[in-house]
């Protein structure tokens, strides 16, 4: 039961998202290319954001921590 | 309801004063209420009862959405463009032949861009054959389309009893009834359908002179004039009555017909912004002191070009204000009650009953027969010598095929039936019957939650929609259960605000206005229109009260 309106309510997000961007009204060949730029772009962003997000936030952590105090510097470069 | 004493001259005399509704006291709908509260002591004698439009601007969301829509579709519209242009796709508009490749181009590609890519893809909305009378309910072809709306083929089957929620049939007198019809069809067989003449040539008929008879005691005027088409009334009288060295000063939203008179007339033409008396004070204030352009002398004449109701928004003209205009820097008013005839006041008379003014205030008043009165053609009513210099002046006396009989008989069968003349009361029925539905019907749409424009009165109801996408997806949805709407789109109304617009009848019954609102209920949910932030008033049983009328 839950599965089922889980299911319908992703339907209905779907065929906002279609009404939204004009995607209701583009003939299959004309979606498919629009999906795939679309889902590229995001695969795009969203690995760029895997890769270095982390680096940024362990970077702009040590800077905090050097403006913090110098006690906790010499554990945090053994970590690394 | 009707007092049977009162209406055999077709005039009301205590129902007057019902009418005055002041609802002061209870917090209405917001967006914007102009009414005697807001303009001063002169404003305050000038309205006699509140007069409250709408129009509601929607969240911030639903522009950049819109234009997100927009965006997506005019990006692929290029990429088609492209793929046509380098025959990557086959052609499917308009072109020259091979040998004339070389001339001056005959068909502007850039401009029907949006005809192209926009249009077409959803096409299928519009112009559907119909195949019965436009009643409450009509019948329908069904057509299917191989290759996306370019071409269309019908499949055979009708689609029957779709409600009609599109047609101009405000009084319902779109009927096949063959009592109702009775005196049409002896005129048929009397007089034949053509007249194969003009008016001023050997088309005058006794229909005729009957019918423009009839018009001005209807409307209360010394004489009046038909014509066999409602466009063709205004694109050819206006240049007959005004000229160069003339001004116009036309209302934002008017009617092509109108614009079109105007143009062809030669006159100066000035725009005031939509039912806004300070820009139009201005304007003329403008016009008296400065004059003509270069030479700075006094215009000819100054006619002012406005709508009863304006059939895209749904607004009733200020018609107080303009007339206190016009007697203020002598300028003439020329009114088009094409939507309005029939429809509002208390008898149908028009915009000018509803606001309880005498027709000796507006110079020419002009109207159409397509809307209410279930057949076809025009009128211009004023007074006799107006009309007199109309039947020797105007291009369509001249030159237009007059009005043809049976369409003249209909007219004065449903006119008369109005006036109560035939001695029944259903003219005034249908008058107090699409009221109720009207008010009925924009109550629970403001209810549900969906954005409404216009006066509470009119029967032009238009719905927003906004979004390109959901255009498309509404009429066609709306059609699958069963009623046929119309959408309107970009080149009809700001390419923001594209909207379904809904014209009521007094033909509707409750359940059939019922199956609507709640196909209307589903499917706002379903497309997420219902964009109004401001939900139903917070004493709903206070606001039953006030209200004359009882729905039961």
């Amino acid at each position: 039961m839950d599965i089922k309106s889980m299911k319908n309510y992703l339907y209905w997000l779907y065929c906002q998202f279609e009404l939204i961007t004009c995607s209701y009204l583009m003939e299959p060949w004309e979606k498919l290319l629009f999906y795939t730029f679309n889902i590229t772009m995001l695969v795009m962003i969203s690995y760029t954001a895997y890769i270095f997000i982390p680096v940024h936030i362990s970077t702009a952590f040590q800077f905090f921590l050097h403006l913090l105090g110098n006690q906790y510097e010499n554990t945090v470069s053994i970590v690394k | 309801m009707a007092n049977p004493s009162a209406v055999c001259n077709g005039h009301l005399h205590h129902h007057q004063k019902q009418n005055n509704l002041l609802k002061s006291g209870v917090c209405k709908k917001n967006g914007i209420t102009k009414g005697m509260k807001k303009n001063g002591v002169s404003n305050g004698t000038l309205y006699k009862k509140t007069f409250i439009e709408h129009f509601e601007q929607a969240p911030m969301y639903v522009a950049v959405l819109t234009f997100v829509g927009f965006g997506v579709g005019t990006i692929f519209g290029y990429l088609r463009d492209f793929m046509r242009a380098w025959g990557l796709e086959k052609r499917n508009i308009a072109e020259e032949r091979e040998q004339q490749k070389d001339f001056v181009p005959l068909y502007q590609d850039f401009e029907t861009f949006y005809t192209r890519n926009l249009y077409m893809r959803i096409r299928d909305n519009w112009n559907r054959p119909v195949c019965s009378v436009p009643g409450p309910q009509f019948d329908l072809m069904e057509r299917v389309t191989d290759d996306y709306n370019w071409t269309f083929r019908f499949t055979g089957r009708t689609i029957k009893n779709v409600i009609n929620m599109g047609s101009y049939n405000y009084l319902g007198f779109a009927e096949t009834d063959v009592n109702a019809l009775k005196t049409v069809t002896r005129e048929l067989q009397k007089y034949g359908t053509g007249i194969c003449s003009t008016r001023q040539e050997m088309g005058t008929l006794d229909k005729h002179v009957e019918l423009e008879k009839l018009v001005a005691k209807f409307l209360g005027v010394e004489d009046a004039m038909v014509f066999g088409m409602g466009f063709a009334t205004n694109s050819m009288n206006i240049p007959a009555l005004v000229g160069k060295g003339c001004l116009i000063l036309s209302d934002e939203l008017n009617h092509t017909s109108l614009v079109l008179g105007a143009r062809l007339s030669g006159a100066t033409i000035r725009i005031f912004k939509h039912n806004n008396m300070q820009s139009l004070e201005k304007l003329l204030r403008d016009a008296i002191i400065y004059g003509q352009p270069r030479s700075h002398r006094a215009w000819r004449k100054i006619i002012i070009l406005v709508e009863g109701i304006y059939s895209m928004e749904g607004s009733i003209v200020r018609l107080p204000e303009i007339v206190s205009l016009k007697t203020k820097y002598k300028a003439y008013l020329y009114l088009d009650e094409a939507h309005s005839i029939g429809a509002v006041g208390a008898t149908g008379r028009g915009v000018v009953e509803y606001f309880g003014m005498s027709p000796g205030d507006v110079d020419v008043l002009m109207g159409t027969f397509t809307k209410s009165f279930g057949a076809a053609g025009g009128y211009i009513a004023g007074k006799k010598d107006l009309v007199d210099f109309l039947r020797t002046h105007s291009h369509s006396a001249v030159y237009a095929t007059s009005m043809c009989p049976p369409v003249a008989e209909q007219i004065i069968r449903a006119m008369k039936c109005l006036m109560g003349l035939d001695g029944t009361t259903q003219g005034l029925q249908r008058v107090r019957q699409l009221g109720k539905n009207t008010r009925y019907f924009r109550r629970r749409l403001h209810e549900m939650g969906f954005i409404i424009y216009g006066n509470d009165d009119s029967p032009v109801v238009p719905l927003l929609l906004y979004m390109p996408g959901k255009i498309g997806a509404f009429a066609r949805r709306m059609l699958e259960k069963n009623i046929g709407v119309v959408v309107v789109g970009f080149p009809a109304t700001p390419i923001t605000e594209s909207r379904a617009r809904f014209c009521v009848s007094a033909a509707h019954t409750r359940e059939m206005l019922d199956t609507v609102l709640n196909a209307l209920d589903e499917l706002g949910d379903f497309l997420q229109l219902k964009y109004s932030r401001y939900s139903k008033s917070s004493h709903p049983e206070l606001y039953e009260e006030t209200r004359f009328e009882h729905e039961d």
